[in-house]
């Protein structure tokens, strides 16, 4: 007779006023072109729990694409823009100057000013306000952060955001959410059997996965803030990689039935089961394109495993996607639907590669061996992968331009699989 | 200031805490056209709640666990790249083909298994090949789809210490573990 032990709840909030950043992120190769910017300590800071300007510098510095200059030992650290004295900042060399400042309100939240200034035309080029709940002061840094990124670089920012990862110590597997500067992992499953696939529904209020604890691949598709999961595709045989549609009410999976792989769509509260393709190989890793028409899938219906993809709703024409290279596998699309990530097989070594959809040009990006599992920054801008040093996994991203490379590790343990979830509103 | 505290997770709790309204309300008021939005479906990564999963199977000792029974024999080996079942593995098949035929109750599980090159879900249909290759031996010899249920680990279990110039570990790795999940 097999036994479960009951299902434990990890009530995770409770722990929400600590924080502990476990994910350790390093640069390992920046932009050819980094901003000098200078992001001035807030003022009244302190009535915070997190200083606001380091959350911000760090978010600038790791994205490769601006240099993050000391303000320590400067004579005047203004929190306005009224109070800046130019020369002392064009002496630094800053291109920019970030000044803020926080203040209580009445209702027990907070108010965060700040300007973004710049030096040489001597005024502010954003000016802004943001409210929030003592709690959310780290995820108000990270959005200040983004409006600075993208009124410096033209590009939307990505900091406000949170990635999932699975990490395996001992014999636990863990699947984690952390912010995306690596703070705060909390730990959505804790597994004595593997944890595989994590998928963030496109507005970020649940995960689906597929957890072998009856001993089988299964989809659960769990609601982050209530912590309940429900089985959403337990059909006879392998149940796996499960992938949303861009309107979140659907999910494409891959069932084997006593068969090979296949690929099915089901509702994403399950039911509704429907086959998409027919083949007598393996058809796996289904991915939604974001305008909800197509789904981009791996097979070996040729051969050796490729991408092709195929409508939505099945039937219709199925047609190949890349033709480069003997085997690729593993299509995850960028939010604006213009480019693909995948795996490919490169003499033996498994690296990332990154297709641009309108013109067919594909780049090989990572320089691992064992590459896996990429996804997109919601920003399109950055691909993050699984990667591995000898038989311990981390984490890696990669600028699309192949110039900023990030290391992203943990002390212990040998993390592997990882999804970049949506914008945090 | 920054204070940040570590967080020890080892030790977890059923905690019945009433759910966490999180309005994540940043609001600027100045400047740029960004509306005001409630963060109510994603909250930032405070607001998660996890699971604590301990899944775990009892066996007790008859035909299929004598040691010294080809029944307790589970694992059939693969090449490289294939899914045919290779010679030396056929009296396996043929006993555990002749058990199930004798105990019509009886279910059997094929976990196929992979090395850990490639992607998982990649993995996962390839391990899943190789227990449809044994599933179909069982059918020639007379076993019913009806006890048989075919599954993978992909590469979930496969060694993460195997070298890429030796196959003797990753051998190990190709193969179908025969389950009886109700014995």
């Amino acid at each position: 007779m097999q036994t479960f032990k009951l299902v434990i709840i990890l009530v995770v909030g409770f722990f929400a006023i600590t924080a502990n950043a476990a994910l350790d992120i390093e640069i390992t190769g920046g932009g050819a072109q980094q901003t000098p910017i200078a992001v001035v300590p807030f003022g009244n800071n302190k009535i915070v729990k997190y200083e606001m300007a380091k959350i911000i510098s760090d978010d600038l510095y790791r994205s490769g694409l601006f240099r993050s200059l000391s303000t320590q030992g400067m004579a005047n650290l203004p929190t306005n823009a009224s109070d800046i004295k130019y020369a002392e900042w064009a002496a630094l060399q800053a291109q920019a100057v970030v000044v803020g400042n926080v203040t209580p309100l009445p209702d027990g939240q907070f108010n965060a000013s700040f300007q973004l200034v710049d030096v040489f035309k001597q005024q502010p080029l954003v000016d802004m306000d943001f409210q929030f709940k003592a709690k959310y002061v780290r995820l108000t840094a990270h959005k200040i952060a983004d409006v600075i990124y993208e009124k410096l670089t033209g590009h939307p920012g990505a900091f406000a955001s949170r990635i999932a990862y699975v990490k395996k110590l001992g014999a636990r597997h863990y699947l984690y959410v952390a912010d995306s500067d690596g703070y705060n992992p909390q730990a959505l499953v804790n597994s004595n059997e593997p944890v595989i696939s994590p998928s963030w529904s496109p507005d970020g209020s649940k995960m689906a996965y597929v957890s072998f604890e009856k001993k089988k691949p299964i989809v659960f598709v769990h609601t982050l803030k209530t912590g309940s999961r429900k089985i959403v595709a337990n059909y006879k045989g392998n149940n796996s990689a499960p992938s949303w549609s861009p309107d979140g009410k659907k999910l494409a999976i891959v069932l084997t039935y006593g068969a090979n792989s296949q690929i099915y769509t089901i509702n994403a509260t399950g039911g509704g089961l429907k086959r998409i393709t027919r083949s007598r190989g393996i058809d796996t890793e289904p991915a939604f394109s974001p305008d909800g028409n197509w789904i981009y899938f791996t097979s070996d219906r040729g051969g050796r495993p490729q991408i092709y993809k195929t409508s939505a709703n099945g039937g219709g024409d199925i047609s190949r996607v890349t033709f480069e290279g003997a085997y690729n596998v593993s299509p995850r699309f960028s939010a604006d639907g213009k480019m693909l990530a995948y795996i490919r097989n490169d003499g033996g070594r498994f690296r990332v590669a990154v297709q641009d959809l309108t013109n067919g040009q594909v780049q090989l990006l990572s320089t691992g061996s064992q590459d896996e599992s990429p996804s997109f920054s919601p920003n399109g801008r950055v691909v993050l992968y699984a990667t591995k040093k000898g038989s311990r996994g981390s984490l890696a991203s990669v600028s699309i331009d192949g110039t900023v490379r990030q290391h992203l590790s943990e002390a212990r343990g040998d993390v592997r699989e990882s999804a970049w979830g949506p914008m945090l509103k | 200031m920054k204070n940040a505290t570590k967080l020890h997770s080892k030790f977890l709790m059923v905690a019945a805490i009433s759910m966490l309204v999180a309005a994540c309300s940043s609001t600027p008021m100045k400047d740029t056209a960004l509306s005001a939005t409630t963060g109510e479906t994603t909250g930032d990564s405070s607001d998660v709640k996890g699971a604590v999963i301990d899944g775990s199977a009892t066996s007790t000792m008859n035909e299929l666990n004598d040691p010294n029974n080809i029944l307790s024999k589970r694992n059939i080996y693969f090449d490289y790249n294939s899914d045919a079942i290779r010679v030396e593995f056929r009296p396996n098949i043929s006993a555990h083909a002749k058990y199930l035929k004798a105990h019509s109750d009886a279910k059997v599980m094929l976990q196929g298994n992979a090395d850990e090159r490639g992607t998982r879900e990649y993995n996962l249909s390839l391990g899943q090949r190789r227990s449809v290759s044994v599933k179909k031996a069982l059918n020639v010899l007379g076993v019913s789809d009806s006890q048989i249920e075919t599954v993978s680990y992909g590469e979930e279990n496969a060694s993460t210490y195997c070298s890429f110039d030796s196959d003797s570990c990753y051998q190990l790795d190709r193969r179908v573990e025969i389950v009886y999940p109700n014995e």
